[in-house]
């Protein structure tokens, strides 16, 4: 501060650390630390774990989430949240099979599951920028409307008999282990991250996520971008409906539930601030491996899935809390 | 509690004081706000506090009422130590404070207002509404304000809000009343009502720490000053012992009259015509032009109505009717976004809630609004960026250590010059200044001043929102004084007088109203 | 007073209840009978009571996501006491119950409070985490109703002046609220921090304290709910009161509660809450599957939420005379 004001006003640097000194610093390193301790872990806690295989039936336990956690990780950058994926999930699913009852082909099965993710993803952004309501509300009203509406669509049925050619979708192998979502998620991640860290509009997200009033003020059109975040995180939704869909081969009303939790959870773990402003891609990609990797080592030592959910739920706290508790105890001491 | 009663007849400046303050520090990361000051509250007495904006007046407001702690020091009542650890602790010895109107509740009614935290309990502790209201009611009349204490505050004008604010410091037995511009948004009726509600309370024997920009004010009502400069004491002592020249010398630490640059008057064509811009609650009625190189002040006092009016032709809230010509052609501006495409762009109040983004670095707060030009389809050019940000800062020597640091580090004055930055990267055609040398150090004014001065010069056409008269005497062309949401006067830059301002922005024609 | 009241939130709400009663009565003859509305209110306690919980907490800025999971795990704490040792009294375990559920909306506040966790992660995480608890004490196993004591069952169903204990409770925790939101400096305080928390502190009241205490309070109200839930329905599981924490940020958003803090009143929670036990009893005697119930309770928070924010548009400062409201 008095440093700056002492300087010379002509000519100021570009950049003051070198970027090497900040990533030494950053969380994505730290999370890849902890990425590297649990694959250790993992290769201990089981002899099976190194297998391609087993690696590769690893990664289905999070290329869907991360896929809707890309989206949403841009979308809390902005301030915003969305806690209806699973519910969109769940209705374009409900859709999907719908439509599978009149006998509608794998390509129009995916067009149905992505528009409906779209028009749900519209439906939110409308009542958020449009009506500006706060969107944390709007998300959990339509949480239980698009499931609802699967549940008054299903009962306590399901919709099953979908053709080998979409099972494809969820099941198949591109190369050798590689899946089609592995390959998917790797898209997805290189198309995020792109837009994120490279682009005008990415810009644009990081710049209302930390001061929407002066984005605003900058002539940023910022209910346009908070809608077309919504648009996204709807459409992320559809496509993870697809290959989810997929994979299980059928679609009951309670599908993907309580994966809005996980998915909040993984841009959290990501370094993605829940206040908006700052996260980076990199980050979701890394916590996602994490979150699969311990699900699947937990998975390796039959702990019951809704043990797991305590295990993330305490993550999701923990990873926020850790810091300002150490800071809490810093400023205590000093 | 019969403390008051004792000292009920007026006392002379012999007497010991209420309060006294030695010796206090206080430090936020990387600005000294307070170094080692002094201050003495009398019994009887009103004692002006006067500084410029960022002296330190507000923190110093804000240890008296334990909001901050201060780093060293003592607070000295009664003779004895004692510490504000919180807002409560303060009100409890005594202290109590006008703050403006931002720190009252909206939803909350004035009785409430008035009396939260200290409601008058009836059975089993719980609050009596009935007598709140009594009460409130009461406190309201006397001094002298209109208003239904059930009337949820929202439903305020500023001026009436003020008046709550007022009340509530009164509502609290207190010994020790701080006034931090009780004056700024009344009415010069209102006013007069607020001087005899002063000596009311000197007469009642209590210590009151006035703080004012208006000099006249303070040779009208204080006994006693004491000047901040930079969060130091500078001077202090009784109001008749000094002039106001030497007052003002000592608050800026120079003489006054060379701050501002020599302009030539070279004003073009029409580039700006608004016409009847009326809000259904803000303003009403606006109509101007405004001409190529001019710079236009805009005068009133706060809440007069001109940040709304500014906010509202920049296209952040829409007027209920009223049109605007740019260049001669009608240009319908609904966001800010289209303000910028037509060439007028705002520099706000409020930096850091509206202008700067704080957690972002300087080069990309220039760039924001340019982006389209730095990027190539959308992907971005840092390289581009740099040289951007690089040009304009340098031109308005801002001093930072790199320009990817967070412009939250920078201090006041170089925040400002990096959102003028962001500006002028636009090239716009109209630029409004909200304020823009409020809270900011001496050297950093001097230099916004002669870069208006600059800008005009080059053919820019300026709006300046300001409620300093030196700073709109010093840079405007024209004046156009604003009072509670219109046009009261306009005013050509030649045979202007304060007073005219003055008597403009208060509205003394209505003052037997 | 009566233009007043039609205008307020309350009022219209009011109506629509009725609205709703006349519309079901007309089709269902015998609904609006005062014994089967004393029913329904029965039906509506626990939903009732958890909604004055929800109300403290949203009108300082927060949410509380977690009161099911709360409530679950201290009903199964209580159900697996109760068959362990049935000679514990009643009494013992309702305080049990309160006890405990104070215990973990204090937890919530804490972590609001001190390390300044936004609230809805804060309960996103423990809404899983005491949801896991309960699979954790249970082993996933269910405490049913031959292994609980009759005085564990019986007491909420006892009937006392014509009305099931249940019913008490609720009125009981009704005039509290009305009493302690509107008439103790704590439940001002409630308002002042949602209403404008910089202000707030200016008037010497203590933000996050105030919020703890609306988490710890919720947390009480959702440990006793645990208790009434368990030994109403005479069985205890993982899953019981799944998701029925959106009914009740749904009860508070119906009833005028305004998600940015600050606005709302006991009035308005209750009837909020009562407009959704009118449906959910509605719902099987119109025929309706029990199905449509969650997407009823989502559309009726995004309607609320959408009505209410129509009526608290910023308006603009009031800067113009002819604006102004005085006396």
């Amino acid at each position: 501060m008095s440093q700056a004001d002492t300087l010379s006003a002509r000519r100021i640097p570009d950049r003051l650390n070198g970027t090497g000194a900040r990533f030494l610093k950053s969380w994505e390193l730290l999370l890849f630390g902890i990425a590297v301790l649990i694959f250790l872990a993992n290769t201990q806690a089981s002899p099976y774990f190194l297998d391609p295989w087993n690696l590769s039936d690893a990664t289905f336990n999070f290329t869907e989430k991360a896929m809707v956690a890309f989206a949403m990780a841009l979308l809390i950058i902005s301030g915003e949240i969305d806690l209806s994926v699973a519910g969109i999930i769940a209705l374009a699913s409900t859709a999907m099979g719908w439509a599978l009852q009149y006998g509608i082909g794998t390509p129009g099965l995916i067009c149905i599951g992505l528009t409906v993710g779209l028009l749900c993803g519209a439906f939110n952004g409308v009542l958020v920028t449009r009506l500006g309501l706060p969107s944390i509300v709007v998300t959990i009203g339509t949480m239980s409307l698009f499931r609802g509406i699967s549940y008054i669509v299903l009962g306590d049925q399901a919709f099953n008999g979908y053709p080998e050619s979409f099972a494809w979708l969820g099941r198949g192998y591109v190369f050798w282990v590689i899946s089609f979502e592995l390959v998917l998620f790797l898209a997805f991640a290189l198309v995020y991250g792109v837009i994120l860290h490279f682009t005008n509009f990415g810009r644009h997200i990081f710049t209302i996520g930390n001061n929407a009033t002066a984005a605003t003020f900058s002539g940023i059109r910022v209910e346009r971008v908070k809608m077309i975040l919504f648009l996204l995180t709807g459409l992320m939704s559809g496509i993870a409906a697809v290959c989810l869909t997929a994979r299980l081969g059928s679609t009951r009303p309670s599908i993907a539930s309580a994966w809005e939790l996980e998915i909040v959870t993984m841009v959290a773990l990501g370094g993605v601030s829940i206040l908006g402003g700052s996260g980076s891609i990199l980050g979701v990609v890394i916590a996602a491996l994490v979150m699969g990797m311990v699900t699947f080592g937990l998975g390796l030592l039959n702990v019951p899935g809704i043990v797991m959910l305590i295990f993330i739920g305490a993550l999701l706290i923990g990873v926020i809390a850790l810091p300002r508790l150490i800071a809490l105890v810093r400023t205590g001491k000093a | 509690m019969n403390f008051s009663s004792e000292i009920a007849e007026p006392v002379t400046g012999t007497a010991d004081p209420v309060l006294r303050l030695s010796g206090i520090t206080k430090t936020f990361p990387g600005v000294r706000a307070l170094s080692g000051v002094e201050l003495a509250l009398y019994p009887g007495q009103v004692t002006a506090l006067v500084g410029e904006n960022g002296a330190g007046k507000s923190t110093l407001v804000k240890i008296l009422t334990g909001i901050y702690q201060p780093d060293e020091g003592s607070i000295v009542v009664d003779g004895a130590e004692a510490r504000f650890p919180t807002a409560t602790a303060a009100a409890h010895a005594g202290v109590t404070a006008i703050h403006q109107e931002t720190v009252l509740f909206d939803d909350l009614s004035v009785a409430e207002n008035i009396f939260l935290g200290h409601a008058p309990r009836g059975r089993f502790g719980l609050i009596d509404w009935t007598r709140m209201y009594a009460d409130a009611t009461e406190i309201l009349t006397r001094i002298g304000a209109r208003l239904d204490a059930r009337t949820p505050l929202r439903e305020l004008g500023i001026a009436s809000k003020h008046l709550v604010a007022i009340a509530r410091a009164l509502s609290i037995e207190a010994r020790v009343v701080v006034m931090d511009e009780p004056t700024a948004a009344l009415s010069q009726a209102e006013i007069e009502e607020l001087y005899d509600l002063v000596d009311r309370l000197k007469a009642e024997g209590k210590a009151i720490l006035f703080i004012s920009h208006k000099f006249d004010e303070i040779f009208r009502i204080a006994d006693r000053y004491t000047i901040f400069r930079d969060g130091e004491m500078v001077d202090a002592g009784m109001i008749g012992d000094i002039t106001e020249n030497a007052l003002v010398e000592k608050m800026v630490g120079r003489s006054v009259d060379t701050i501002f640059p020599e302009r030539i008057r070279a004003v073009g064509e029409e580039i700006l015509t608004v016409a009847g811009y009326s809000h259904p609650t803000e303003f009403a009625d606006i109509n101007f032009k405004l001409r190529r190189g001019e710079i236009l002040g805009f005068y009133g006092l706060v809440g007069a109505g001109r940040s709304e009016f500014m906010q509202a032709l920049f296209g952040v809230t829409k007027p209920s009717k009223g049109a605007v010509r740019i260049d001669g052609k009608v240009a319908v501006i609904r966001s800010p976004a289209e303000a910028v495409a037509r060439g007028i762009v705002y520099v706000p109040e409020d930096r850091g809630k509206q202008g700067a983004i704080t957690a972002m670095p300087i080069f990309q707060n220039v760039t924001l609004p340019s982006l389209s030009r730095t990027s190539r389809s959308g992907f971005l050019n840092m390289a581009e960026e740099f040289a951007l940000a690089r040009t304009y800062t340098e031109r308005l020597e801002l001093r930072a250590a790199a320009l990817d640091q967070d412009v939250g580090e920078l201090s006041g004055g170089n925040q400002q010059k990096v959102v003028i930055a962001k500006w002028l990267a636009t090239k716009p055609k109209v630029i409004i200044l909200d304020e823009p040398t409020k809270g900011i150090d001496v050297g950093s004014k001097a230099a916004v001043h002669a870069f208006m001065a600059e800008l005009a010069a080059e053919g820019l056409s300026v709006i300046m929102v300001s409620s300093e008269i030196p700073e709109i005497l010093g840079m405007s062309d024209r004046v156009i004084v604003m009072r509670e949401g219109r046009i009261a006067a306009e005013f050509d830059r030649d045979g202007l007088t304060p007073e005219k301002l003055v008597r403009a922005a208060a509205g003394y024609e209505e003052s037997a109203a | 007073m009566i233009l007043r009241l039609l205008k307020s939130r309350e009022g219209i709400l009011l109506a629509a209840l009725l609205a709703l009663l006349v519309l079901v009565e007309s089709r269902f003859s015998g609904f609006a009978a005062p014994g089967n509305l004393a029913a329904v209110f029965n039906d509506t306690s626990i939903l009732i009571i958890l909604a004055l919980g929800q109300t403290l907490v949203i009108l300082t800025r927060c949410i509380d996501l977690s009161v099911a999971s709360n409530l679950a795990l201290t009903g199964m704490v209580t159900a697996m006491l109760n068959a362990a040792f049935p000679g514990i009294p009643v009494v013992v375990l309702i305080a049990i119950a309160v006890a405990l559920g104070t215990l973990l909306g204090a937890f919530n506040g804490i972590l609001v409070w001190k390390l300044g966790i936004p609230p809805i992660v804060v309960t996103l995480g423990t809404l899983t985490i005491y949801r896991g608890m309960v699979f954790l004490l249970s082993n996933g196993s269910w405490v049913n109703s031959h292994e609980m004591s009759a005085a564990y069952k019986a007491f909420p169903r006892a009937v006392f002046l014509g009305l099931p204990v249940l019913s008490w409770i609720a009125l009981i925790v009704i005039a509290g609220f009305a009493i302690g939101v509107t008439r103790t400096p704590l439940g001002r305080a409630f308002y002042a921090v949602g209403g404008n928390p910089h202000a707030a502190v200016y008037t010497g009241i203590d933000v996050g304290g105030t919020r703890f205490a609306a988490f710890t309070i919720s947390g009480a109200l959702a440990g006793l709910c645990g208790y009434l839930w368990v030994s109403r329905y005479a069985v205890a599981y993982v899953d019981v009161a799944g998701g029925f924490e959106l009914d009740v940020v749904a009860a508070c958003v119906i009833g005028g509660i305004s998600i940015a803090g600050g606005m709302g009143t006991v009035g308005g929670a209750v009837l909020g809450a009562l407009f959704l036990g009118v449906i959910k009893n509605a719902l099987p005697v119109a025929g309706i599957s029990p199905f449509w119930q969650l997407a009823i309770s989502g559309a009726a928070i995004i309607i609320a939420v959408a009505f209410n924010a129509r009526g608290s548009r910023k308006p603009g400062r009031i800067i113009l005379k002819s604006a102004e409201r005085t006396a």
